[in-house]
């Protein structure tokens, strides 16, 4: 008799909204977690929208909102600024997290529900019997340990192990893949009421983030695509150099140091399998386009919850029944994931002259929502030769 | 360093940030790290992806090829 119907590996906001969704549908979970302390250390940006919270049931605490914006500014290249307010920016910003807290906010809600938690505890690979993932192998402070389950959840992030143990395939390609580095920077100047997205050749084939924290400090970080890389290191020495060549940062100094990688690619073609599926970051579920993955994870991972709590009352964890999520997951983001990849790989290629065109056509004609459909549109009206390798979007 | 199946990588424990992203990125997934410790095995192809996709340079060729 397995201990428990559901086992899920990483406690980021994926694994504990999985766990509580499981846990509160009736299953008997465990979430297991490789470090020592829950959200630390910190591997993000921090910049979220808030319009998403309610559907999934975050309830935030006053510890876990680190700083709230009025909006976003997209810089281009040579400087000048869009401003977009929070209503426009939609998905995009709004509040800055401070995920040391928010991350244990999602795994006391996980708890509150049922769900076991084991902390220092990592999966070192799959039990698997008759073709089928009938739990996971673990090394918990220092022991070796086989737990038994129904299904074992891989919410372990951009390293996706219980992904790759199952057979099922997470590889990026190289052009999907944008490596990050970023301070915690405080003495800095900024206008600290709006998130920063510094677009072009300062970071190519991404951008340079600004989100404030405090009044006089901010994450500055910034993600390049891995195609566009040619020498070791050359992710931090963008930075620093981008650091240097900005009035308001160069007198910074950093309390943090914070390096990872971000998929940026099409949704992928299986995230489930036989007693197994993949949540968050494991699953590829990040916006392409803005590297992002807190929001569609969290949707992603109430789904997953709910199926779970389905599968343990029908104790039916076989990939037919998994098929639920398989579905459910891809009904709300499958589209957008699409939409924002085809799109991204549209606006690597564009170069500094193109952006900065852009960032001046928008300021004349101005959007009324920040959609990748509105703006295009827009600069179609004024420009259409800006735009015409995004004919395909409008 | 700690065991490593292959002697062809030296991780500069000083820079690594444990950060994962030579893991995500690897296309044989022949990197682990227990959050403290890369560790290589036999799988590898010599991409080199992993060098080039660490934000902070601590992946290098052994012997400084």
């Amino acid at each position: 008799m397995p201990e428990y119907d559901v086992v899920v590996v990483g406690a980021g906001p994926a694994g504990s909204m999985t766990a509580k969704w499981a846990a509160k549908g009736g299953a008997k979970v465990l979430m297991i977690e490789k470090r020592q302390e829950i959200g630390s250390p910190v591997r993000c940006g921090e910049g979220i929208s808030r319009s998403w919270l309610d559907s999934v049931g975050i309830k935030l605490n006053s510890k876990s909102v680190a700083w709230k914006v009025k909006g976003a500014k997209i810089v281009a290249p040579n400087g000048s600024k869009f401003t977009l307010s929070e209503k426009m920016a939609g998905n995009e910003v709004g509040l800055v997290l401070d995920r040391v807290f928010f991350d244990k906010l999602l795994a006391k809600d996980a708890v509150k529900a049922g769900a076991d938690l084991m902390l220092k505890t990592s999966a070192t690979g799959l039990l698997k019997s008759g073709g089928k993932v009938a739990g996971v192998k673990v090394k918990s402070f220092g022991e070796t340990k086989d737990i038994k389950c129904g299904c074992v959840v891989g919410a372990d992030g951009f390293e996706s192990q219980v992904g790759r143990w199952a057979g099922i395939d997470t590889r990026l390609a190289p052009r999907d893949i944008t490596s990050c580095f970023q301070y915690r920077l405080t003495n800095i100047g900024i206008d600290y009421d709006y998130c920063e997205f510094i677009l072009g050749s300062k970071a190519p084939g991404g951008y340079v983030w600004i989100f404030p924290k405090e009044k006089d400090t901010a994450n500055v970080g910034l993600g390049i695509q891995f195609t566009k890389l040619k020498n070791p290191a050359e992710v931090k020495k963008y930075l620093d150099k981008f650091i240097q060549g900005d009035s308001r940062l160069r007198k910074g100094k950093a309390l943090e140091m914070v390096s990872g990688a971000v998929s940026i690619c099409a949704p992928i073609d299986k995230t489930i399998g036989n007693g197994v599926l993949l949540v968050g970051d494991s699953a590829r579920q990040i916006d392409p386009i803005t590297g992002g993955g807190i929001a569609h994870s969290c949707k992603a991972a109430k789904v997953a919850g709910m199926v779970l709590g389905r599968a343990a009352k029908e104790r039916d964890y076989s990939e037919k029944s998994l098929q639920r999520y398989e579905k459910g997951w891809r009904d709300i983001l499958e589209n957008s994931l699409y939409r924002n990849w085809m799109a991204k790989e549209k606006l690597v290629t564009l170069s500094d002259d193109t952006l900065n065109k852009v960032i001046a056509t928008l300021n004349e004609v101005g959007v009324e929502k920040m959609s990748a459909y509105a703006i295009l549109k827009a600069i179609e009206k004024k420009h259409p030769d800006l735009v015409k390798d995004f004919q395909q979007f409008l | 360093m700690a065991k490593n199946e292959l002697d062809e990588f030296d991780v500069d424990i000083t820079r690594c940030m444990h950060c994962g992203a030579c893991v995500g990125s690897c296309p044989v997934n022949a990197i682990f790290l227990n959050e403290v410790v890369l560790e290589f095995n036999d799988d590898c192809n010599m991409c080199k992806r992993c060098i080039k996709v660490c934000p902070v340079g601590a992946i290098k060729l052994s012997g400084g090829r």
